[in-house]
């Protein structure tokens, strides 16, 4: 990995812990993130990828180590410092999270009304643009509850950037998303942090979407960086864990079978 | 004597579980107290919740309060008529709906019809992240959800039960004097020289009060303490009604109690 100056990263994971009560999800991640790359975190379900971005948006505290957003430790913020931060972050949830109780254009709208006191003209403009700019603007009166999937996501890209956030955060954004959706989403996710200037964590277990639009990957497995480096070095890796994932072989270091007993005993047992 | 130890044992779980969540519950209650000044400021934001709660209540709150003011005019009669004081029925209808039936069958209605709605509403918005996406919006839910349901709750609450009174009032008057021929003169009369404004209808709305308050607390706790799970909400839900149900009627025991006490 090239060494890089620290003023050039906007988020720091330092030899991060993290436990659920006495579960182990992170164990010593290190990670670095730069200002206006696109980076993508993957791994397999449940190896902590999301407890990740918890842990950078201040929504959980690590149990040990420091993650440090714009050179702010974000665990030590206070209250009110942390909600200024989130002012400059976006998240984009699994399935939008849109708020189901109002249309696609309030939804957007809803940043700039919480915290800003623009004029309700210029809300209707900025509104108006973002949905513009992710196709929907002639959906803008729909409810949550009648735009598709693929649909839905690109509405809370929009309410994620409704503020210009400087750091956007993306859970899964390709899951369960058609073929043609997830182009759209990806091409969306890489010329909306260009556009804003802006950097981009995407956690995905989708390699090959997340390959063509991210700058720098980090590999994570059970809790820690396996490896990381350009989409290209991933590609051509002969780690056999990196081959596995990327190439979705189901042989390979990663067991298919969740941990059990000796499976003739097992059935033995049971019988007896 | 190791099921008494384990019986013990399951006991002081479930006694300590109980106090413990509500500890939980008061913290919660205090919390939303603390974030209110933005509802209260932007009132939009409560009254939006109002019509959601006591505007869409308010079909099942006035028929039922018809009813059961029927069924008074009815039963009332019936007894009265047997020592000749049928003409005192426009007052026993009018005490029973204001001291008792008018808040707590109100009470129960809201429970079911509007507690409900809320736990569901707010479980299912945390069981879709909606309250996390909010939070990471750096807008507070407590503030921005939670307590415009709480208010609108507490608000509603008075407001319904004294239309459920009315309407009872109504409902007696209906039986009483058009169908089974009490005059109409002394209805309404001994009721008014019987009914105190500060005795009966000023602690009838103070109990409505208190019940709107215990139905809107535990309604908010349930559906933000939801598991985020389709069994989560739906157990909150049942839970919701259950709670808020026996609360009413314990409540108002202990409100009756201090209130009436024929002193």
């Amino acid at each position: 990995m090239p060494t890089i100056a620290a003023t050039d990263n906007l988020v720091e994971v330092e030899n991060v812990n993290f436990a659920y009560d006495s579960r182990q999800i992170l164990k010593g991640v290190n990670l670095n993130i730069r200002r206006g790359q696109v980076v993508a975190i993957m791994g397999l379900s449940g190896c902590g990828k999301t407890t990740l971005l918890r842990l950078i948006g201040g929504a959980l505290r690590p149990t040990q180590g420091e993650v440090r957003v714009g050179g702010k430790a974000v665990s030590r913020l206070n209250h009110d410092e942390l909600f200024a931060l989130r002012r400059r972050m976006g998240m984009l949830f699994q399935f939008g999270a849109l708020f189901t109780d109002m249309s696609c254009y309030d939804n957007v709208a809803f940043q700039m009304r919480e915290h800003t006191d623009l004029p309700e003209a210029l809300i209707d403009d900025l509104v108006l643009m973002k949905l513009q700019a992710v196709g929907l603007r002639g959906a803008h009166d729909l409810m949550p509850s009648e735009l598709s999937g693929g649909m839905a996501r690109r509405v809370a890209l929009a309410r994620t950037t409704a503020l210009d956030p400087m750091l956007i955060m993306y859970d899964e954004p390709f899951a369960g998303l058609d073929p043609v959706s997830m182009g759209v989403i990806g091409q969306l996710i890489r010329r909306l942090n260009d556009s804003l200037g802006a950097t981009s964590i995407i956690v995905t277990h989708d390699v090959a979407e997340a390959l063509e639009l991210v700058d720098y990957v980090y590999f994570m497995s059970d809790g820690v960086i396996v490896t990381h480096g350009i989409p290209d070095e991933l590609r051509a890796s002969d780690k056999p864990f990196v081959h596995q994932f990327v190439h979705g072989e189901t042989d390979g270091p990663m067991p298919f079978h969740y941990p059990a007993e000796d499976y003739a005993r097992d059935l033995d047992a049971r019988q007896a | 004597m190791g099921a008494v130890t384990e019986f013990l044992e399951r006991l002081g779980g479930r006694a300590t579980g109980a106090i413990h969540r509500l500890g939980f519950a008061s913290r919660f209650l205090l919390l939303t107290l603390q974030n209110s000044g933005m509802c209260l400021r932007r009132f939009s934001l409560v009254t939006r919740e109002i019509y959601f709660t006591g505007v869409l209540s308010l079909i099942i709150i006035l028929v039922s309060g018809l009813f059961v003011g029927m069924v008074l005019g009815l039963q009332g009669y019936d007894t009265l008529e047997r020592y000749g004081s049928s003409s005192a029925l426009g007052v026993l209808v009018a005490l029973s709906l204001v001291r008792e039936l008018g808040p707590v069958v109100a009470g129960l209605l809201f429970a079911s019809r509007a507690g409900s709605a809320i736990t569901a509403e707010i479980g299912l918005m945390k069981a879709t992240e909606q309250l996390a996406a909010m939070e990471m919006m750096a807008v507070d839910p407590i503030g921005r959800v939670i307590a415009p349901r709480f208010w609108a709750g507490v608000i509603s609450m008075p407001l319904l039960a004294a239309m459920f009174s009315a309407m009872g009032v109504f409902g007696g008057y209906l039986v009483g004097v058009r169908l089974i021929g009490v005059d109409e003169g002394s209805f309404w009369s001994q009721m008014q020289a019987a009914v105190d404004f500060r005795e009966d209808i000023l602690n009838g709305v103070i109990k409505s009060l208190v019940f709107g308050i215990a139905v809107s607390w535990i309604a908010v706790f349930e559906g933000y303490d939801a598991p985020p799970t389709a069994e989560g909400v739906s157990g909150a839900t049942t839970r919701t009604v259950v709670t808020s149900s026996l609360s009413i009627l314990a409540l108002d025991f202990m409100l009756t109690a201090f209130m009436f006490r024929g002193a």
